[in-house]
């Protein structure tokens, strides 16, 4: 018999991000692939890759379950799908007892969810129809300033005198970028300046109650962000374990307690994954 | 494969009655306006409807005509049509709709009822600003466009408790409207009639209201996407015996899917109040969204709008005053939390949702805190999604979905 493993699939607008986990909710195997134009193949290489990682067998999945923008779109999928709030509520439930702030800033969109001391959902917000503050607003800029988006978090750091962007829109904040090259600021200075414009963006998308906790993948390649959103905040914030992977092992999770009916376990000390 | 689940909206029988009474209608207007035999007036949707309705006026409704370019899906084509005349894509998108319609010499009225080729040419425009200043700048275009007069009453807004003094200035600036009135009408306002119209108005608007309250049942037997239809003759057709008969065949419909446990969503699982203005142009879509996760969205502010309980025949004018002044869009916040609150409790909401519509600020209620307030109060968690009511370039389908299936994910695990 093959181990018994519980997977989660999270399709999201930029990337596919897939986790197995097992009874005991522990992450034995993950993917993260560009989620492409074919969100099926994509999924189905990024599990194969998990599965690998993890020493099991797809005939051992007991359970499945797909989140984010392309979560209808997972052939191999059949239980029903979960939003990627719900997974990433589901995780923040799982991995803390306290009452948490989750942001998550994503490819295209951010979120902003508050789970109470018993872990349930209090509320969330999603950013409105507009780039500011997610990914695509670092990725334009990384184009536009000719530095591969793996480099900033280092050249951000490398920063003596940040540039302060003012605009809303990444159209707009374009031309502040290229006003101030023309006004030769330095580069480190001008990309701490869009990540302080990522972290403001973010942060003002609701208060922030309890801890708070950022997971996506623009913190999982940019930490500093984390590190200046926890001055912003005036406390540190948490950046756990596989930031990228949180609403893939929400799925997991979800994936598990569909097939154990006394749902969320308390066995497991609290707090383990955080970074 | 995880497939969506798709649930078709149980259709209500009384829609084909409805179907019939607005193609009279409309048949009615264009009638008037190609063989000259009444004067067209063009007006805003609350009114002073009742007094041009009493003068023998066909009665065309701007943002009825709007909200069909809307639900057909021409606007999001034709705004541009008026932003490029200057008319920014920021103010209010039925205006740019229906102006952009008629730069653009089309109108879904042609493919509805055949035969009608262009919205009634207007003798007279007539507004009430209770509800915005766009329909003022509006019906100012017109008025350049066809020549004739636009007149109208100039709202207080913002209003707490409605006061004698309220009612008085709306009172004396629909009283002034009518020598203009009688003037391009040629003829006299004859009280008997225009109490006679206010009191089937009132009978009207009771009517719309026992409908809506309908829903108070659980299962409820409508839903706020079939208000937004079924709405229509307490809008176009208000002040007519049509109105109130069509009604009356609604309500015991509805009743009797109470009887028989009918719910207008199958298995209803959640109870959901809309706060703000429809996304016309996602009816369908919002319906069955909402239906495939066993929610009713069954109450709303935006269908509760056309009952005016202060009609009343023994004084018209004052009385036509009071009710476009009770209104909610024009009252305080402090008002709009205490009505919401009532309504939430009344209709036993789970969850709120607040539609914040681009173009529309006088109908979205969730840009000075209201809803934190509301909730808190309350305790029923609140959603705002962002969207319009008729362009459908402000409106992330995708957003909403997620959001929408995230709130009702957060209410069915919050039980």
């Amino acid at each position: 018999m093959p181990a018994p493993v519980f997977v989660g699939l999270d399709i999201g607008s930029s990337r596919t991000k897939v986790a197995v986990i097992d009874a005991d909710r522990q992450v034995l195997g993950h993917a993260v692939r560009k989620s492409g134009t074919d969100f099926s193949a994509t999924a189905s290489a990024c599990l194969d890759e998990s599965l690998e990682m993890a020493g099991a067998r797809r005939d051992g999945i007991v359970n499945a379950i797909s989140t984010g923008y392309g979560r209808a779109n997972v052939a191999f999928v059949t239980a029903q799908s979960k939003t990627e709030i719900g997974c990433l509520s589901r995780w923040g439930r799982d991995r803390f007892h306290e009452a948490i702030t989750i942001i998550d800033i994503g490819g295209q969109d951010n979120k902003v969810i508050k789970l109470d001391g018993d872990g349930r959902r209090a509320s969330f917000k999603m950013n409105r129809k507009c780039a500011a503050g997610t990914g695509a607003f670092l990725e334009e800029m990384s184009l536009r300033l000719d530095i591969p988006l793996e480099a900033m978090d280092a050249l951000a750091r490398q920063s003596l005198e940040m540039v302060k962007l003012g605009s809303y829109c990444t159209v707009f904040s374009a031309t502040e970028v290229l006003e101030n090259i023309r006004h030769g600021k330095k580069v480190p200075d001008i990309v701490k300046g869009l990540f302080y414009s990522v972290v403001k963006r973010v942060l003002e998308m609701d208060s922030h109650a309890g801890r708070v906790v950022m997971t996506g993948g623009v913190v999982a390649h940019n930490p500093y962000i984390v590190e200046m959103a926890g001055e912003m905040v005036g406390r540190p914030v948490i950046l756990p374990e596989f930031p990228q992977l949180a609403g893939a092992v929400g799925a997991a999770l979800y994936a598990l307690d569909e097939t154990d009916p006394t749902g969320i376990r308390n066995d497991i000390p609290a707090g383990e994954t955080d970074g | 494969m995880a497939e969506e689940k798709k649930t078709t909206r149980k259709k209500i029988q009384a829609a084909d009655t409805m179907n019939r009474i607005m193609a009279d209608y409309f048949y009615g207007l264009n009638e008037a306006a190609t063989t000259g035999k009444r004067k067209v007036a063009w007006c805003t949707s609350v009114g002073p409807a009742e007094l041009l309705q009493a003068m023998g006026f066909a009665v065309h409704f701007p943002e009825n005509h709007a909200a069909m370019l809307g639900a057909t899906r021409m606007s999001t084509d034709l705004i541009p049509e008026a932003n490029a005349i200057g008319y920014s894509p920021d103010i209010c998108s039925y205006l740019t709709a229906d102006i952009g319609a008629y730069l653009k010499g089309i109108t879904p009225l042609a493919k509805a009822y055949p035969g009608i080729q262009s919205v009634p040419k207007p003798d007279v425009l007539v507004y009430n600003t209770n509800q915005c200043r766009d329909v003022q700048d509006w019906m100012a275009w017109y008025s350049k466009k066809f020549g004739v007069p636009s007149i109208g009453v100039t709202s207080p807004k913002n209003v707490n408790d409605v006061t004698d003094a309220h009612i008085d200035d709306v009172t004396r600036q629909i009283e002034a409207l009518i020598p203009t009135l009688e003037g391009i009408s040629g003829v006299k306002l004859d009280m008997d009639r225009l109490r006679e119209t206010v009191s089937l108005s009132r009978e009207c608007t009771e009517l719309w209201k026992k409908v809506l309250e309908t829903a108070i049942a659980s299962p409820a037997p409508l839903t706020f996407f079939d208000g937004t239809i079924h709405m229509g003759p307490a809008v176009v057709l208000r002040g007519t015996r049509e109105a109130i008969d069509y009604y009356k065949v609604l309500l015991a419909e509805l009743e009797q899917r109470i009887r028989d446990g009918v719910g207008a969503v199958d298995g209803e699982t959640s109870r959901i109040y809309w706060e703000g203005m429809p996304v016309w142009g996602r009816l369908r879509q919002h319906s069955e969204l909402f239906a495939g996760l066993g929610s009713a969205v069954l109450a709303s502010t935006y269908c509760s709008s056309w009952i005016f309980p202060s009609f009343s025949g023994v004084d018209p004018i004052r009385s036509m005053a009071k009710a476009y002044l009770e209104l909610f869009i024009v009252r305080s916040d402090r008002y709009k939390e205490t009505y919401i609150k009532e309504m939430l409790g009344k209709f036993r909401i789970d969850g709120i949702i607040y539609h914040d519509a681009k173009t529309c600020p006088y109908n979205s209620n969730s840009r000075y805190g209201l809803p934190g307030r509301v909730e808190a109060e309350t305790g029923v968690p609140s959603l705002v999604i962002s969207g319009d009511l008729n362009d459908l370039r402000c409106v992330s389908d995708e957003q909403t979905k997620t959001n929408i299936e995230a709130f009702i994910e957060q209410i069915a695990e919050g039980r």
